[in-house]
């Protein structure tokens, strides 16, 4: 199939659909790739480069519609995109089909497919092409350097020969994927980093970036996030206001906020008001990740920076992605190969778009003619349900003591009984034994005590060792053949010497590789 | 020639060093001494009996003693560390068909001394003299006594030949067990009993033949119902037999230096089948039994489904993780991949990441398998650790790899009560932030249990020949 990118032409969208990376990877599955001319030039892909990768170039966009099978791009297709596709091409993009009814409705009419990279199911296996996962990521790193770039002290707490710097403080609230790399970004920078989210199971999350997790104390049951597909859940008007509540206490110590916070297909929240952005100190920044859909700040302008008049920068652009568009068109160029990959089973070339696969069936919203959205639910469940988590108590003092009390209470009397037993064992063979049994006997039993106590002590490092040093020593019933080899009797001296025989390998080859096995072990 | 008192000095002297010799395994530096000791404890005790008193056919014995230590000496400088259990099972059979044969030498030398007359005896040397100025009652003691040895020896035999085939993949590793199963098992041995009965009422030389082609058996078949992963319980066990066999000889031939040694074996092989078992949490019983016990409901059910990963996958996780753990099983042996295991331990910890390892006490075939692999592979043992010490560790872990175990890491024996493992300990890998499995393909585990693990959002299935796997992954972070 003939695969191409076109150039995007959103105003100041810089990314690419396809870059000559991925499109080496796209020629393994057998396609043929092409570019619009210039189309990589604003993320820093030269069209030599593609050239070089085996991609055709082509001058411009109708060319390229008319010339492949499938176009991939970054924006959602303008109007005249939709137009120039026929039925029997495929549009891989961002499509937002809930917010685009209009150009479903084109797609239905002139017949083409459209994949949408902003469909594709939450779940293990398609990973790997959830663009939405890898732009939030880039969106989430890039919040914290524009605001690192906006702000003006360090992040990470310094003593210098010129006077003590601060750590900044840094709050991000909605531990979702921007959020999660947001933290990580801030912590490795050296701030002091708080993270906010309404479903208390990612606390372990954000505690495992580095950051530490806000504690609303706010009796009621929360909706796990598993039952939205991982997504969090619009909250009550009372919890709501307890947030706001713990942000109004947080936001005069807080250098930095970034909000983060999003449900699929509403507004954004309006989480970080405008008293609270006044309450910050001079020179504070917000960034507002959720400004396309209004923004999670009361004073956010969406795409622009604007200052307060208590000196605090608010930052509402939309085109974080964009901003790194080296970075973010490799990885989008990634998701949408992955996409390939399922849609090429074979590896020959050839598209099978089965609608029958979870993943496909889920981003494809408009095929043959028909506009296939919204998808059935999936087949397997996205995310396994969260068990709810049995709290172990902690065993007071007293209890403890008790408990550790029974336990030698116990110890003590399963010693003295085996003692008791083995005692009146002793007794009883004592009691009809000859004396000359009774002195092996006694030997014997010590034996048995000592290799026990001895044993116990043996590093579990060695059991194989300690195995073949006892297989050695077990070789001593040579002892019993070297007395009988002097015997008289034939038999007996052929067995005696087949014994000694087998009892020196044993001896020789159980210290021997004794010996090797340990020699092995080394300090590092 | 030594006398009978600088004979027992030596036996003294050598049983003294015998114990340092097992108590100075109690750790990896004091452990070199300790095989001098063991050695030198052996050589005394050699000495001291081939110029005590009542030793002839020197020739012989200078003979025999020069083509075992030949042998001996070949075996343990050809063996693979890999064929360990192999050898250690192997080295077992030997103990156990010795024991038989002086068993027999035992009881052909009692009937002949019991036939001469007083002036004879008087004239004899060596153990035919002991046995000479024995009374009735100890002779039947001594009847009683080399029954015993000849009985747990050959059980010791022919149980060792058949791990040693399972383990060397010349049998089939899996549990087979005749028709009638452990009754046969019973039968032999209340067989046995009878022929002693009939053995101490003075039924010849054909009762104690019997009785140890009854014990042949039993061994063979006892062995052959046991599975390939119990292999750790049944070669310790059988080292624990073979400790049995020498004291009970020691018994009969009234030499205290055996009695030490048989019961220090013993006791040895008795405690390592007692840590295995309860590393398993399962009784020794159930264990020797065979197979699992009855589970109590159906399994809970596995839900999502197992994800594969690359080598680049994986690799770019490592590169990015701070700190690994490695869990190697027997699956690892089976590939000899512990060498490119520990290249690839050595390049990452170059790297200033911390790797370690977490070994479950039945990983591999034999107690501290996987230890002595790993040691051969030159990986430092201070960052060999066993479960005890590195489970708490798992949630603070950035990438855990598991290379071909699979029941000593599944969650399913702690969260489902009705898994035919529950209970038993496990490494909780899964509490790491992610999993890396490497196996050869979708299956289960020897237990034939599914393994929830596999199907955890953490975990990617590394699909491939460890050996192999480890190579690439060792390639692609070289670069």
């Amino acid at each position: 199939m003939k695969i191409g990118a076109p150039k995007e032409i959103f105003e100041g969208e810089s990314r690419v659909a396809m870059t000559p990376d991925s499109a080496l990877q796209l020629q393994k599955l057998g396609h043929t790739c092409f570019i619009e001319a210039g189309a990589g030039h604003a993320a820093g892909f030269e069209d030599q480069a593609y050239e070089k990768a085996g991609v055709t170039v082509v001058a411009t966009a109708p060319e390229l519609f008319a010339a492949v099978d499938f176009v991939v791009k970054v924006r959602p297709p303008t109007e005249t995109e939709m137009k120039r596709l026929g039925a029997g091409q495929t549009l891989i993009s961002f499509f937002y089909p809930a917010q685009n009814a209009e150009m479903l409705e084109t797609a239905k009419a002139t017949g083409a497919n459209v994949i949408a990279m902003d469909m594709v199911p939450r779940i293990s296996r398609a990973q790997k092409m959830d663009a939405l996962s890898s732009m939030a990521n880039i969106s989430g790193y890039r919040a914290v350097i524009e605001a690192g770039n906006n702000f003006g002290r360090f992040f990470t707490g310094q003593v210098t020969a010129a006077g003590k710097v601060p750590p900044a403080k840094v709050l991000i609230v909605g531990a979702g994927v921007a959020g999660l790399a947001a933290i990580g970004t801030s912590t490795a920078l050296g701030a002091i980093t708080y993270a906010f989210d309404v479903r208390p199971e990612v606390a372990e999350q954000i505690e495992s970036m580095g950051a530490e997790f806000v504690y609303l104390d706010f009796e009621e049951s929360q909706t796990d996030g598993a039952a939205t597909g991982g997504y969090a859940a619009p909250s009550s008007p009372e919890f709501r206001e307890a947030q706001l509540k713990k942000f109004r206490e947080l936001a005069p110590d807080m250098d930095i906020v970034i909000t983060t916070a999003l449900i699929p297909g509403r507004d954004a929240p309006k989480l970080w008001l405008a008293d609270m952005v006044a309450a910050m100190k001079r020179g504070s920044v917000v960034v507002d990740l959720a400004a396309e859909r209004g923004g999670n700040c009361d004073l956010t302008v969406k795409d622009e920076k604007v200052v307060t008049e208590n000196g605090v920068t608010v930052v509402g652009y939309t085109d974080f992605p964009s901003r790194m568009a080296a970075q973010a068109s490799q990885l989008y160029a990634t998701n949408i190969r992955h996409m390939m990959t399922d849609l090429t089973p074979a590896k020959d070339g050839v598209v099978n778009h089965n609608m029958e696969d979870d993943v496909i069936r889920g981003a494809t919203v408009a095929h043959q003619g028909a506009i296939t959205y919204p998808p059935p639910p999936p087949k397997i469940a996205a995310i396994a349900a969260q068990k709810p988590k049995e709290k172990v108590k902690e065993p007071t003092p007293e209890e403890r003591r008790a408990a550790e009390h029974a336990a030698f209470k116990k110890a003590t009397r399963t010693q003295v009984g085996l003692l008791a037993l083995g005692t009146l064992i002793m007794l009883a063979v004592g009691s009809v034994a000859p004396v000359s049994f009774m002195s092996h006997f006694v030997v014997f039993a010590l034996s048995c005590f000592v290799g026990f106590q001895v044993i116990w002590n043996v590093s579990h490092s060695l059991h194989t060792p300690l195995m073949a040093v006892t297989n050695a020593i077990s070789g001593i019933v040579i002892l019993g053949a070297l007395l009988q080899v002097g015997s008289g009797n034939w038999i007996v001296v052929i067995l005696a010497a087949l014994s000694v025989l087998i009892a020196t390998v044993n001896i020789v080859g159980g210290f021997l590789v004794t010996r090797r096995m340990l020699a092995m072990f080394q300090k590092s | 020639m030594f006398s009978i008192g600088i004979v027992q000095a030596a036996y003294i002297a050598a049983a003294v060093l015998f114990i340092l010799s097992l108590g100075g395994l109690s750790g990896q530096e004091s452990a070199k001494r300790a095989v001098w000791y063991g050695i030198t404890g052996m050589a005394l005790a050699v000495v001291a009996t081939v110029f005590g008193p009542g030793v002839g056919n020197w020739f012989v014995i200078a003979l025999m003693l020069a083509g075992g230590a030949v042998l001996g000496w070949y075996v343990a400088k050809t063996v693979e560390m890999t064929e360990m259990p192999q050898l250690v099972a192997a080295l077992h059979s030997f103990v156990g068909l010795a024991a038989v044969f002086i068993g027999y030498n035992a009881y052909i030398e009692m009937a002949r001394v019991g036939g001469m007359d007083e002036a004879a005896r008087a004239a004899l040397d060596g153990f035919a003299a002991i046995v000479a100025h024995k009374t009735p009652v100890e002779l039947n003691i001594l009847r009683v006594e080399l029954f015993l040895g000849v009985f747990i020896g050959a059980v010791t035999f022919t149980g060792s030949v058949i791990a040693f085939g399972k383990l060397a993949g010349k049998v089939d590793g899996k549990a087979k067990k005749l028709p009638g199963g452990h009754l046969l098992n019973a039968g032999a041995a209340i067989g046995s009993l009878v022929l002693l009965a009939m053995f101490m009422n003075g039924a010849g030389a054909w009762s104690l033949i019997a009785m140890t082609l009854l014990a042949f058996f039993i061994g063979y078949h006892l062995i052959m119902g046991i599975g390939g992963a119990d292999m750790p319980v049944v070669v310790s066990m059988l080292n624990s037999y073979s400790g049995w066999a020498a004291a009970a000889i020691g018994f009969s031939l009234g030499n205290d230096l055996l009695i030490v040694t048989g019961a220090l074996v013993g006791s040895s092989g008795a405690i390592l089948s007692y840590i295995m078992c309860k590393a398993m949490n399962r009784s020794f019983i159930s264990v020797i039994l065979g197979g699992f016990g009855g589970t109590t409901g159906p399994a809970m059910e596995v839900e999502g489904e197992q994800v594969a990963i690359d080598a680049a996958g994986v690799a770019d996780a490592l590169n990015e993780a701070d700190s690994i753990i490695i869990v190697p099983g027997y699956g690892m042996a089976v590939a000899q991949a512990q060498i490119a295991v520990s290249e690839l331990t050595s390049m990452l910890r170059g790297r200033g990441k911390n790797v370690r390892f977490a070994i479950h006490p039945v990983a591999g075939r034999l107690p501290g398998h996987m230890n002595v692999l790993l040691a051969e592979a030159k990986v430092p043992y201070d960052i060999v650790l066993e479960m005890d010490e590195i489970n708490e560790d798992f949630p603070d872990t950035d990438v855990v790899i598991v290379i071909g175990s699979n029941d000593i890491v599944n969650p399913a024996a702690q969260d489902d009560p009705n898994s035919p493992i529950a209970g038993m300990p496990v490494l909780e890998v899964w509490k790491a932030k992610q999993v890396f499995v490497s196996k050869r393909g979708q299956g289960t585990g020897y237990s034939g249990i599914e393994n929830p693990l596999f199907y955890k959002e953490n975990t990617r299935m590394y699909y491939g020949d460890a050996k192999k796997s480890m190579e690439e992954l060792l390639h692609l972070i070289r670069m």
